[in-house]
C-alpha cells in the first residue's frame, strides 16, 4: 500500500504548478458563490445566514477537490495505468489486490488533503467566515468517514471504467456537474427536496457535507431546515456506505481480474 | 533437478469479442462484429525449461511468444492444457508463482513520470514486501552494475530509451526472482546498451544459484548467443526445440546461398527449381536490387537458380554461400523469414 501511495504522495507534490491549479483556481468558483450570496442577502440582520451559506460554500470548495480526485485519479486509475502499461505488473505482482486500490486512494487523500486545507484556511480567511465548532472530535469522525467511503466508491468504479475502456471519461465528464449539483457542493441539499436530496445520499459526499455544515455552523442556526439528518445518522450511514463500497470494490476487482485472464486485453495497454 | 517452466497441451484462444461498449458509431460497431473471429494464439504447445537454464523462445510477431509468457506469468489463462511455474499450476496456485517470477518486456513505459528512476525501482520493490532498506541498497547495486547510477535522482519521463530499459531492467532484478521472464528485453536499444543487458543476463543465470530465464526474442543473434536451449514457436505451434547447435546441424546438410542481384520482377520460379528447399527475398527499391536467402539441399541447384535469374534479365551484383543460422532453421521449417 505504502509503495502504490509513495507516487501520490511525493511525486503529486513535486511540480510547484499545483498551488496555482488546485488551490487558487478553485477560489474564483468559490468566490463566485459567496459573492451571489453576498449580493441577494445585503440585510444587516440576516448576517448569520450570510455566514452560514459562504461557510457552506467553503466547505463544498474544499470537498470538491476530493470529488474530482476520487473521479479523475481513482475512478479513471485503472485505465490510466494500463496505458501506461503499470497495469499488468501491477497483476503479477505477489500482492493483495485492495491494498494496491488502498494505496492509490490513500496517497489521493493525502494529496488532496493539502490541497483541501490550503482552500479551507484561505477561503475562511478571505472571506471571514466565523465557524461555531461543538463538537470537534465527531467533525474529524465525519470527515474521515466521508472520506472512507468516497474513495471506496472510487475503488469501486475504478474497476467498473477499466470495462469501460476509453469511456472512463466520458463517465468521469457525466458525473462530475451532476453530482456537483445532487451533494449540494455549493448550497445545503435540502433545498433541492426531501426526496432528492436522500436519493442523493448514496454519495457520501453529499451526507459528509450535510454533517460537516451542521456541526461547523451549528445545529438549528441558518438553512436548519434543509439538513436531511442529525450528524450522527449520517455519520452512521456513511460508515454503512464505506463498509459497502469497499466490499463492491473488492468484488469488482477480482472480477475484472478474473475476466482479464479470461478475455486477455483488459490489463493490456492499446486494447 | 525440478523443471522451473512446463506446459501440457496448452493452447491459448483468443474469442474477440467486443463488449463493454456504450457510445460506439454503429459503423464501427459492426466493423468489429465482422472481425470477431476466433484466434489460436498457442496451439497444444509442450515445454519444459529446466531450472538454471537460459531458455529462448524464437518467432516472428504474433507468433505466439507473449501469450506464452503471459500464461507463465498469471496474466492469462489457458483455453486448454496446462503450464506450470516452479511447480505450481498457473491457474490455481498464481500467489505462489507471483512470488517467484518477474517480468520485464522490451520498450516498457511503465512507472511514473515524475518519480526518480530510484523511487520507481523501489516502488515496484515494495509490491513483492521487500523490506525498504534491502531494496535501497539492492538498487543502488544494481544502478551501479546497469551504469544508471549518475541517473538515480533524475525524473522518469527525461530518460532516454535505452536508460529506461536498463531501468526496467533493474525492477526486473531486485526482487531477485527464481525465474525472469524477459519479452524482447533489447527491442529498439543501441548496440553497446543490448551487449550490455544481454551479458548481464547471461552473468546472471551462469553465477546464480539455479536462476532461470525465459528469453523471447526475434533476434536470432541474441538467441544464438544466450540460450542453452531454443523453441522456434510460429503461428503458435513449437516447431522445433534443442541447443542451437543441435538446431543448425539439423540443416547442416542443406546450404544458405546469400545473393543480390538487380531487382527481380518475380521470385515465383526459384520455389520451383529442384534442390530449392525454400528462401526468402527482400526488395531494395534505391538501389534497385533484390537480396535472396536460399536454402539448397543440393549444390548443383545453384546453377538453376543463377539461370533462373539471367533469365528475367537480372545480374548477380554478389554471392556467397554461409554456416546455417538460426533464421536458417526457421526459414527451413516455416519458409519465412522474420521480416
Amino acid at each position: 500500500m505504502l509503495g502504490r501511495a509513495y507516487p501520490r504522495v511525493v511525486g503529486g507534490n513535486r511540480e510547484p504548478s499545483w498551488i496555482f491549479f488546485e488551490t487558487i483556481l478553485p477560489l474564483l468558483s468559490i468566490a463566485a458563490y459567496v459573492f451571489i450570496y453576498k449580493a441577494f442577502l445585503t440585510d444587516p440582520s440576516r448576517a448569520a445566514t450570510v455566514n452560514a451559506l459562504v461557510g457552506y460554500v467553503v466547505i463544498g470548495g474544499t470537498m470538491t477537490a476530493f470529488w474530482l480526485n476520487v473521479l479523475w485519479s481513482m475512478a479513471s486509475q485503472l485505465y490510466w495505468e494500463k496505458e501506461v502499461g503499470n497495469l499488468q505488473l501491477y497483476m503479477m505482482a505477489p500482492m493483495s489486490r485492495m491494498a494496491l486500490l488502498g494505496g492509490m486512494a490513500v496517497g489521493g487523500m493525502f494529496m488532496t488533503s493539502t490541497r483541501a486545507i490550503v482552500t479551507l484556511v484561505v477561503g475562511v480567511y478571505v472571506f471571514g467566515i466565523v465557524l461555531s465548532v461543538a463538537n470537534p472530535l465527531l467533525i474529524l469522525a465525519v470527515f474521515f468517514v466521508t472520506l472512507i467511503a468516497l474513495y471506496g466508491m472510487g475503488m469501486m468504479f475504478a474497476s467498473l471504467y477499466l470495462l469501460y475502456g476509453r469511456e472512463a471519461w466520458n463517465l468521469s465528464a457525466l458525473m462530475e456537474e451532476p453530482i456537483f449539483l445532487l451533494s449540494g457542493f455549493y448550497f445545503p441539499v435540502g433545498a433541492l427536496g426531501r426526496m432528492v436530496a436522500l436519493g442523493a445520499s448514496i454519495i457520501p459526499a453529499t451526507l459528509g457535507l450535510d454533517a460537516l455544515r451542521q456541526l461547523m455552523f451549528s445545529i438549528g442556526g441558518a438553512g436548519a431546515q434543509f439538513y436531511i439528518f442529525s450528524p450522527e445518522v449520517e455519520l452512521g450511514i456513511l460508515l454503512i456506505s464505506a463498509v459497502v463500497f469497499l466490499f463492491l470494490a473488492k468484488g469488482s476487482l477480482a472480477y475484472l481480474e478474473n475476466l482479464a485472464k479470461k478475455e486477455g486485453r483488459l490489463t493490456t495497454r492499446h486494447q | 533437478m525440478t523443471n522451473a517452466a512446463e506446459t501440457r497441451d496448452l493452447t491459448r484462444i483468443f474469442t474477440r469479442k467486443r463488449r463493454h461498449r456504450l457510445f460506439k458509431q454503429k459503423q464501427v460497431r459492426e466493423n468489429e462484429e465482422e472481425d470477431t473471429g476466433p484466434v489460436t494464439a498457442l496451439d497444444r504447445v509442450n515445454l519444459t525449461i529446466k531450472e538454471g537454464e537460459l531458455f529462448g523462445l524464437l518467432g516472428p510477431n504474433g507468433a505466439g511468444k507473449t501469450t506464452l509468457i503471459k500464461v507463465l506469468c498469471t496474466l492469462l489463462l489457458p483455453t486448454s492444457g496446462s503450464a506450470y511455474v516452479g511447480g505450481y499450476d498457473v491457474s490455481k496456485d498464481v500467489f505462489a508463482i507471483r512470488k517467484k517470477i518477474s517480468m520485464v518486456s522490451g520498450g516498457e513505459t511503465s512507472g511514473y513520470g515524475l518519480l526518480t528512476t530510484r523511487e520507481n525501482i523501489w516502488m515496484f520493490s515494495q509490491f513483492y514486501g521487500m523490506p525498504s532498506k534491502l531494496s535501497k541498497a539492492r538498487i543502488d547495486d544494481l544502478m551501479h552494475t546497469f551504469g544508471l547510477w549518475e541517473k538515480r535522482n533524475t525524473k522518469v519521463r527525461t530518460l532516454s530509451t535505452g536508460e529506461r530499459q536498463k531501468m526496467n531492467m533493474i525492477r526486473g532484478f531486485v526482487t531477485d526472482p527464481e525465474i525472469l521472464f524477459l519479452d524482447e528485453p533489447t527491442l529498439g536499444l543501441d548496440v553497446n546498451a543490448s551487449r550490455m543487458i544481454r551479458q548481464y543476463v547471461l552473468d546472471w543465470v551462469r553465477k546464480g544459484n539455479h536462476k532461470t530465464v525465459l528469453l523471447t526474442t526475434h533476434y536470432m543473434a541474441e538467441a544464438d548467443m544466450m540460450c542453452d536451449r531454443v523453441a522456434i514457436i510460429d503461428q503458435g505451434r513449437i516447431l522445433a526445440l534443442d541447443t542451437p547447435a543441435n538446431l543448425k546441424k539439423m540443416i547442416r546438410k542443406e546450404s544458405t546461398v546469400q545473393l543480390e542481384v538487380d531487382s527481380l520482377k518475380s521470385t515465383i520460379s526459384l520455389g520451383n527449381i529442384k534442390g530449392v528447399r525454400n528462401f526468402t527475398s527482400k526488395d531494395d527499391v534505391e538501389r534497385g536490387t533484390t537480396s535472396l536467402s536460399i536454402i539448397v539441399d543440393d549444390e548443383g541447384a545453384i546453377a538453376d537458380i543463377m539461370s533462373s535469374i539471367s533469365a528475367q534479365g537480372s545480374r548477380i551484383r554478389s554471392m556467397r554461400k554461409t554456416e546455417p543460422t538460426l533464421e536458417d532453421v526457421f526459414i527451413s521449417m516455416v519458409g519465412k523469414g522474420f521480416e
